[in-house]
C-alpha cells in the first residue's frame, strides 16, 4: 500500500555566496509516519538540506511540497507553524530555566492577566511529555539535567508547538548507549502517533535498527532512497564513502628519522566533564605524515589542543623530541619548532580586521630575522610578506589588504604560509583545506608532502578521506577518543573498511606495534 | 558616633542614600537580563534628574502649590512626565545600539555627555544659571506619613515619613521580581539575554525584546534620576548623579543581575553612605568620607568577583 | 586608498558634519543671537592671536588622553581611568614641585617623571584586578576616577593647601614650570612632549613587538592565545601605559603656564574627551594630535561663543557626542558602503575583461 508523502522536496539546488554547491539537485520524499535516515558525511550536504526545509536557508532552485501543496518556507517561525520542529545538534536551551519553562518559553500560559501561569505550564508540560512517554521531571533546571534529557525537552519543545514533522540533527551523538535505546523507543510511540521523523546519523547499526528508509548523500548530491530493511551496513557504507579517486601525487617512500613526538596514556574531558580522549598512546617520526580519519567530534580537537599547549588539563604525557611539554607555555611549545593550522581559521587562525602582513608574523614576529630588542623590522616583513603571498599564491591586492576581506581560500594561504615559513619539525594541520578552493587545496597538500620529505613529522587531520587517503603514510581512524584501527600500508586500505571503522562498526584492540613501541 | 549608628537618623539615611542606588539598580538589572550593560544610566539618572524639577515645576504651575492635593498632583505631573522621558531615552539608545549597531559602552559614553553638557545648556536656557535650579520653583515628592503607626517609638519613626519615592523603589524591587519571574515577558527577557539563539529558535525576536527592556531600564533609571532633585535634594545640580549610574552597574553585577540581590548590595551601598554621613561629625577630613562610596564599590567588587572566579575554577576541576 | 578606508574617512566627514549641523539647529532654539553665536564658534579662533594660541594650549591634554585611550583600545581594554590618571599626575606633579627643591632643568623632569607614574599606577590597579580577580575592567576603573579625584582634594586639601586661597594648592616654583614658548600666549613647551607622546605611541603600537601583541589581542584574543601571545601581559603592559601617558599629561598641564597652582577640585574631562579623540583617530596615536587640533578648535570657538553670546560653552558636548555616536554606528551610511564596494567591484571586473 502506497502511503501518503507528507513531505516532498524536489530538485533543490543551493549555492552559498562563496561559491561552494551544497545541494545540488536533490530530492527526498517522507512518508506519513516513517522514521526516515538522512545520512552522509561531513559537508556531504546534509545540513544545508535541513536549513532550506527548515527555513533557514532559501533554495537556490526546487520546490518544497507539504501534503501534496507547494510551498515557501521562510523561516524557521514559520517552518514551526507548518509543523515542522528541529532538535538542533547543538542544544537551543535556556540553561538557567525549568523544562516546563524551556518548553512553554514564547508561548507561555497566563493568568491574572499577566502572571505565567505556573500550574498550567507544568501542567501542559508534564501532559505531552506523558503522551509520548518522555519520563521527565518538568520542574528541573536545565542545566541540572543530564545531556540525553535535555535532548528529551528539545522534542518536546517541537512537539508542544505542533510538529509533525521532526528532524532530529545527529541525536545519538552525544548520548549513552542506553541514552540511545531510551530515545529510540520514544521515536517508535512518535511514530505510532503519526509523526514523522528525518534522522540524520553516521551511525549505520542505529539507521539499520530504527529507520525504515534511507536516503544518502555524498557531494551534495542525492545517491538515492533506499529501503533500510534491504540494505546491508556494507551498502550503507559504499554509497555514502564512495570509490574515491585517490589523488596523484608524485610521492616518494617516507624516510622516517628520529621520534618527534610521543604521546602516552592521554586522557581529556572537555569542560562538561565528558571524556573525550580515552588513554591514547602513538609515536610520530620525523619524514611521516599520520593521517588521523574519522567522524568530527571524536577526540580529534582535544588531542591537538593537548600537543599544542592550549589544553593542559589532561592526565598522561606529551612530549615533543623526547621533553615533556606540559610546564611549556604555548610560545615555548612553538619555538620547538611546532606549527599548528587550526581548524577553524576565523575564530583562531587569524584577525580578520587586521592586514595580510600583520595576520603573517603573529608566531614569529621574535625571531631575529623580524625584531631587535625593542622593535620589528618592517622592511624586512614586508620584504617578507610580499615574497610569501607570491609563493603561497595569494590573491590580493597588497599586504596592506584585511584578511577578512579575502575569500577563505586565501585566508588559509596566508594561515599556511605563515605556519610554514618558520621551518616547522612537526606540523598540526587540523583540516587545513576545509571549506577552500580545489586549486588552494592542490597546494597546500603538496607543501605538506615537501615537508615531509624534508624531514618534518605531520599529523594530518582531515573529515575528507580522499586527502587522508592519498598523504598519509600511516593512517589511524578516530572513534571515541581511541584508535579504532591503523593502516601501515595506506595505499592498499579500502575505503568501505575505513568507512566501518569510522561508523564504530568494527573496531581492532592491539595497536601498539603500529602506533608505538 | 557609635550613638549615631543606633538612631533613627541612621536608618532614614540609608534610605535617603540607597532610593537612587536601588532604582539604578532595577534599571541595570533589567538591561542585563537581556543582555546588555547600561552604561548609560548615569546619563539617564542625570538628565532625568533636571526634567524632574521642570516638570514638576511645570506641574505646580498647572496644579498650583497651595494645598497638599495640589502639591500632590504637581508632583505627580512631573514625575510621570519625567519617566515617560526616561522611557523615551532608554529607546533612543536602544535604537543605537540595537538598530545603528553602534557600540554600547561608546553609545553610552556619547549619552553620557549628552546629558552632562545638555542639562547645562537646558538649565541655562530656562533659569539662567549654570550650576543649580535653585530658582525653579519644583515639587519634590512627599513624605508618606502613616498615621498612628507614626506615633510607634523607634519602628513608627522609621515606617512613617519616609519620601514616596523611597517606598516606590522598594516597591519597584518586588515588581521587577514578579516581573522578571513570573511573566511570560520576563521569560522571554531572561531567556534572550542567556542564550539569543535559544530564544529565537522558537520564534523570540530578540532585537525587539531587548528594546523593551532598555525602555524599561530607562524608565526605572528616570525615577532615580527624579528623587536626586526631588527627595534627596530638592534642586538640580550640575553633575549630580555622581556616579551613581556606575554604582549601579557594579551594584546589579555583584547582586547576580536579579532585582533582590540588587536590592541587598543596594542597601551596603546605602550603609557605607550614611556611614560616610555619619563621619562627617569627626574630624576625618571631608574627603576621605567621600570617597568611601566608591572604594566600598571597587572592593566590593573586587572580592565578589574573586569569589566568582573561584568558584566556576573550583567547578571545572571537580570534573 | 581602497573603498573601504575612503569610505570610513567620508562616513567621519559626514558624521562630524551632521553633529554641527544638530549644534547649530540647537543654537537656533536656546539663543536670542544665534547667527552671532554660530560665526563666534566658527571664525572666533581666529580673531586674534590669544585666540588661535589658545587652541593649541588646549590641544595638548588631549593629545595624551588620547594617545593613551588609542593604547588602551587598541588591546581592547576598555579602561577609562585615563580621567583619573591624569588628575592623580596634576596632582603629584604638584606635589613634587612644592616638596622636592630641585634645579631649574631637572625639576620639570623628575616632577613629569613621577606624574606619569602615578597615573600608571592607577590604572594599574582595573588591570592587576582583571587579572587576579576576573573582574571588569569597565566598572573598576569607573570607581577609580572619583577615588582619584577626591585622593586628589584630599591631599590638595590636607598638605599643599595655600590658606591664604581656600582651595589652591601653593604656587609652583618656576624651577618646575613650563616655559612659554610665544610672548603673549600659553603655548608651552608641553607641545613638544605631547606630539613626541604620540609619535612614540605610534611607533610603540605599530613598529614595536609588543605592540604588535597587544593589537593582535585587541583584535582576536583567541587567535593571539593560539600564536604563542601572552594575554595577562598585553592586559598589564596596555593599561599601564595607557595611565602612564595620562599622568604625564596631567603632570605637563598642571606645569604649565596654564596654572600657576593646583586647583582641580572638579572632574577635567580629559579622559572622556579622550575617548572621541580615540574615535576619531581610528585609535592609530599618530592621528591624535589632528583630532585633538579639530576638538581644541571646536572648543576655543565654544569658550569665545560662550563669552560673547548667550550659548553656553557645554554645546561641544553634545557635539562631540553625536560625533562618536555617527561614526561608531556601524549601520549608518552603510547604503553607500555597500554600494561603493558593489561599484569598485565592478570597475574590478572590467578591468580584468579589458586585460
Amino acid at each position: 500500500m502506497e502511503k501518503q508523502a507528507v513531505l516532498r522536496m524536489e530538485h533543490i539546488m543551493k549555492i552559498y555566496s562563496n561559491g561552494v554547491v551544497a545541494n545540488e539537485d536533490v530530492s527526498l520524499d517522507l512518508e506519513e509516519g516513517e522514521i526516515h535516515a538522512l545520512l552522509g558525511e561531513n559537508g556531504a550536504g546534509k545540513s544545508t538540506l535541513m536549513k532550506v526545509l527548515f527555513g533557514i536557508e532559501s533554495p537556490d532552485e526546487g520546490k518544497i511540497l507539504l501534503n501534496g501543496v507547494e510551498t515557501v518556507i521562510k523561516s524557521p517561525q514559520d517552518a514551526i507553524a507548518k509543523g515542522i520542529g528541529m532538535v538542533h545538534q547543538h542544544f537551543m536551551l535556556v540553561s538557567s530555566l525549568t523544562v516546563a519553562e524551556n518548553i512553554i518559553l514564547g508561548v507561555a500560559p497566563v493568568k491574572n492577566l499577566f502572571l505565567i501561569d505556573k500550574k498550567r505550564a507544568i501542567q501542559e508540560a508534564e501532559a505531552i511529555a506523558a503522551k509520548y512517554n518522555f519520563n521527565i521531571d518538568v520542574t528541573a533546571r536545565v542545566e541540572e539535567i543530564p545531556v540525553g534529557v535535555k535532548q528529551k525537552v528539545e522534542i518536546l519543545k517541537a512537539l508542544y508547538r505542533g510538529a509533525k514533522i521532526l528532524i532530529l540533527d545527529e541525536p545519538t551523538a552525544v548520548l549513552t548507549p542506553q541514552e540511545t535505546n531510551e530515545l529510540f523507543v520514544q521515536l517508535e510511540k512518535l511514530k505510532e502517533n503519526g509523526h514523522t521523523v528525518i534522522f540524520i546519523s553516521h551511525k549505520l547499526d542505529e539507521i539499520k535498527k530504527i529507520c525504515n528508509r534511507a536516503t544518502i548523500m555524498r557531494n551534495g548530491k542525492s545517491m538515492g532512497t533506499y529501503s533500510v530493511a534491504d540494505m546491508s551496513t556494507d551498502d550503507m557504507s559504499r554509497l555514502m564513502v564512495g570509490r574515491q579517486v585517490v589523488l596523484e601525487f608524485d610521492k616518494k617512500p617516507a624516510n622516517r628519522t628520529e621520534t618527534m613526538l610521543k604521546v602516552r596514556d592521554l586522557i581529556v574531558h572537555n569542560s562538561q566533564g565528558v571524556q573525550k580522549i580515552d588513554h591514547l598512546s602513538f609515536d610520530l617520526k620525523g619524514g611521516e605524515i599520520l593521517g588521523i580519519a574519522g567522524v568530527e567530534g571524536n577526540g580529534q580537537s582535544e588531542l591537538v589542543e593537548a600537543i599544542t599547549g592550549l589544553n593542559k588539563n589532561y592526565h598522561g604525557a606529551v612530549q615533543i623530541r623526547g621533553e615533556d611539554i606540559r610546564k611549556k607555555t604555548i610560545k615555548e611549545i612553538r619555538n620547538m619548532n611546532l606549527a599548528h593550522i587550526p581548524e577553524d581559521r576565523m575564530k583562531s587562525g587569524c584577525a580578520g580586521t587586521l592586514n595580510i602582513l600583520e595576520n603573517m608574523f603573529s608566531n614569529q614576529y621574535d625571531r631575529k630575522e623580524f625584531s631587535g630588542r625593542l622593535f620589528l623590522k618592517s622592511k624586512k616583513m614586508q620584504q617578507k610578506a610580499q615574497e610569501w603571498i607570491k609563493e603561497y599564491l595569494v590573491k590580493c591586492n597588497s599586504y596592506k589588504q584585511n584578511v577578512g576581506m579575502l575569500s577563505g581560500g586565501n585566508i588559509q594561504k596566508v594561515i599556511v604560509a605563515r605556519e610554514f615559513s618558520t621551518g616547522p619539525d612537526l606540523i598540526i594541520a587540523n583540516q587545513p583545506t576545509r571549506g577552500i578552493d580545489v586549486g588552494a587545496s592542490e597546494f597546500i597538500r603538496k607543501r605538506l608532502l615537501e615537508f615531509r620529505d624534508a624531514g618534518c613529522a605531520i599529523i594530518l587531520i582531515s573529515a575528507d578521506l580522499n586527502e587522508v587517503l592519498s598523504l598519509s603514510d600511516r593512517l589511524a581512524v578516530m572513534y571515541k577518543g581511541r584508535f579504532a584501527s591503523v593502516f601501515t600500508e595506506v595505499e592498499k586500505v579500502q575505503e568501505e573498511l575505513l568507512g566501518q571503522y569510522m561508523l564504530g562498526i568494527k573496531k581492532d584492540d592491539r595497536l601498539e606495534g603500529a602506533m608505538y613501541e | 558616633m557609635l550613638n549615631g549608628i543606633f538612631s533613627v537618623e541612621f536608618v532614614n539615611s540609608i534610605l535617603r542614600a540607597t532610593t537612587p542606588i536601588l532604582f539604578a539598580t532595577m534599571a541595570s538589572a533589567v538591561a542585563a537580563k537581556a543582555g546588555i550593560c547600561n552604561m548609560a544610566l548615569e546619563g539617564m539618572m542625570l538628565l532625568s534628574a533636571l526634567f524632574g524639577v521642570l516638570f514638576s515645576a511645570m506641574g505646580g504651575g498647572i496644579f498650583g502649590t497651595a494645598s497638599g492635593l495640589s502639591q500632590f498632583a504637581s508632583f505627580g505631573f512631573g514625575f510621570l512626565l519625567t519617566v515617560l522621558v526616561g522611557g523615551l531615552i532608554g529607546l533612543i539608545f536602544a535604537f543605537c545600539i540595537l538598530h545603528m549597531k553602534a557600540d554600547e559602552i561608546l553609545a553610552a559614553i556619547a549619552l553620557n555627555l549628552i546629558a552632562s553638557g545638555g542639562t547645562v545648556m537646558i538649565l541655562m536656557a530656562v533659569a539662567g544659571e549654570k550650576g543649580a535650579s535653585s530658582t525653579i520653583a519644583s515639587v519634590a515628592a512627599p513624605k508618606v506619613v502613616i498615621p498612628l503607626i507614626g506615633s510607634i517609638p523607634v519602628l513608627g519613626e522609621i515606617l512613617s515619613g519616609q519620601n514616596l519615592l523611597t517606598w516606590l523603589s522598594i516597591l519597584a524591587v518586588i515588581v521587577m521580581h514578579v516581573f522578571l519571574y513570573k511573566t511570560p515577558m520576563g521569560l522571554k527577557i531572561r531567556a534572550v539575554g542567556e542564550n539569543k539563539n535559544a530564544a529565537e529558535s522558537v520564534g523570540i525576536s530578540a532585537r525587539k525584546i531587548q528594546y523593551i527592556a532598555l525602555v524599561i531600564s530607562g524608565m526605572l533609571a528616570s525615577m532615580g534620576g527624579f528623587y536626586l532633585s526631588g527627595g534627596y535634594m530638592n534642586m538640580f545640580t550640575r553633575e549630580m548623579a555622581a556616579g551613581r549610574g556606575y554604582i549601579a552597574l557594579a551594584a546589579s553585577s555583584m547582586g547576580a543581575d536579579t532585582p533582590v540581590g540588587g536590592f541587598l548590595v543596594s542597601i551596603l551601598f546605602g550603609i557605607a553612605q550614611a556611614v560616610a554621613n555619619l563621619m562627617q561629625l569627626t574630624t576625618i577630613p571631608m574627603q576621605l568620607i567621600q570617597l568611601i562610596p566608591y572604594l566600598t564599590t571597587l572592593i566590593g567588587l573586587g572580592i565578589y568577583s574573586y569569589a566568582r572566579m573561584k568558584r566556576r575554577k573550583k567547578l571545572l576541576s571537580s570534573e | 586608498m581602497n573603498s573601504a578606508k575612503r569610505f570610513e574617512a567620508v562616513r567621519m566627514v559626514f558624521a562630524i558634519l551632521i553633529a554641527l549641523l544638530i549644534s547649530f539647529v540647537i543654537i537656533f532654539f536656546v539663543s536670542d543671537e544665534p547667527v552671532n553665536a554660530i560665526v563666534q564658534l566658527v571664525t572666533g579662533p581666529f580673531k586674534s592671536k590669544r585666540n588661535l594660541a589658545n587652541v593649541f594650549e588646549s590641544m595638548i591634554p588631549l593629545i595624551f588622553t588620547g594617545t593613551g585611550v588609542c593604547i588602551m583600545f587598541s588591546a581592547n581594554q576598555i579602561n577609562l581611568a585615563g580621567e583619573g590618571a591624569f588628575h592623580v599626575g596634576g596632582l603629584v606633579a604638584a606635589v613634587a614641585a612644592l616638596k622636592i627643591a630641585l634645579p631649574a632643568g631637572v625639576s620639570p623632569v623628575v616632577c613629569l617623571l613621577l606624574s606619569a607614574v602615578a597615573g600608571a599606577l592607577l590604572t594599574a590597579i582595573p588591570a592587576i584586578m582583571k587579572v587576579k580577580t576576573e573582574a571588569s575592567e569597565l566598572v573598576s576603573s569607573l570607581m577609580l576616577n572619583y577615588v582619584a579625584l577626591w585622593f586628589s582634594t584630599f591631599i590638595l586639601m590636607q598638605f599643599i593647601c595655600d590658606p591664604a586661597t581656600g582651595a589652591a594648592s601653593y604656587s609652583i616654583p618656576d624651577a618646575a614650570s613650563l616655559s612659554s614658548l610665544m610672548r603673549g600666549t600659553r603655548i608651552h613647551s608641553g607641545i613638544f612632549i605631547a606630539i613626541l607622546v604620540a609619535v612614540l605611541g605610534y611607533l610603540f603600537l605599530y613598529k614595536t613587538k609588543v605592540g604588535y601583541q597587544l593589537r593582535i589581542v585587541g583584535e582576536n584574543e583567541e587567535y593571539a592565545r593560539y600564536s604563542g601571545i601572552s594575554i595577562i601581559k598585553v592586559i598589564l603592559v596596555s593599561q599601564l601605559l595607557g595611565g602612564f601617558i595620562a599622568g604625564l599629561g596631567g603632570g605637563v598641564e598642571l606645569l604649565s603656564p596654564i596654572y600657576d597652582r593646583f586647583t582641580w577640585t572638579a572632574s577635567l574631562g580629559y579622559g572622556w574627551d579622550a575617548i572621541i579623540i580615540c574615535t576619531l583617530a581610528k585609535k592609530n596615536p599618530l592621528y591624535t594630535p589632528f583630532a585633538a587640533l579639530f576638538l581644541a578648535y571646536l572648543r576655543t570657538g565654544a569658550s569665545i561663543m560662550s563669552r560673547a553670546t548667550d550659548v553656553s560653552f557645554e554645546i561641544v558636548q553634545i557635539t562631540q557626542a553625536v560625533i562618536i555616536l555617527f561614526v561608531v554606528a556601524e549601520q549608518f551610511l552603510s547604503r553607500y558602503k555597500h554600494k561603493l564596494i558593489a561599484k569598485e567591484a565592478k570597475e574590478a571586473l572590467k578591468e580584468e575583461e579589458a586585460a
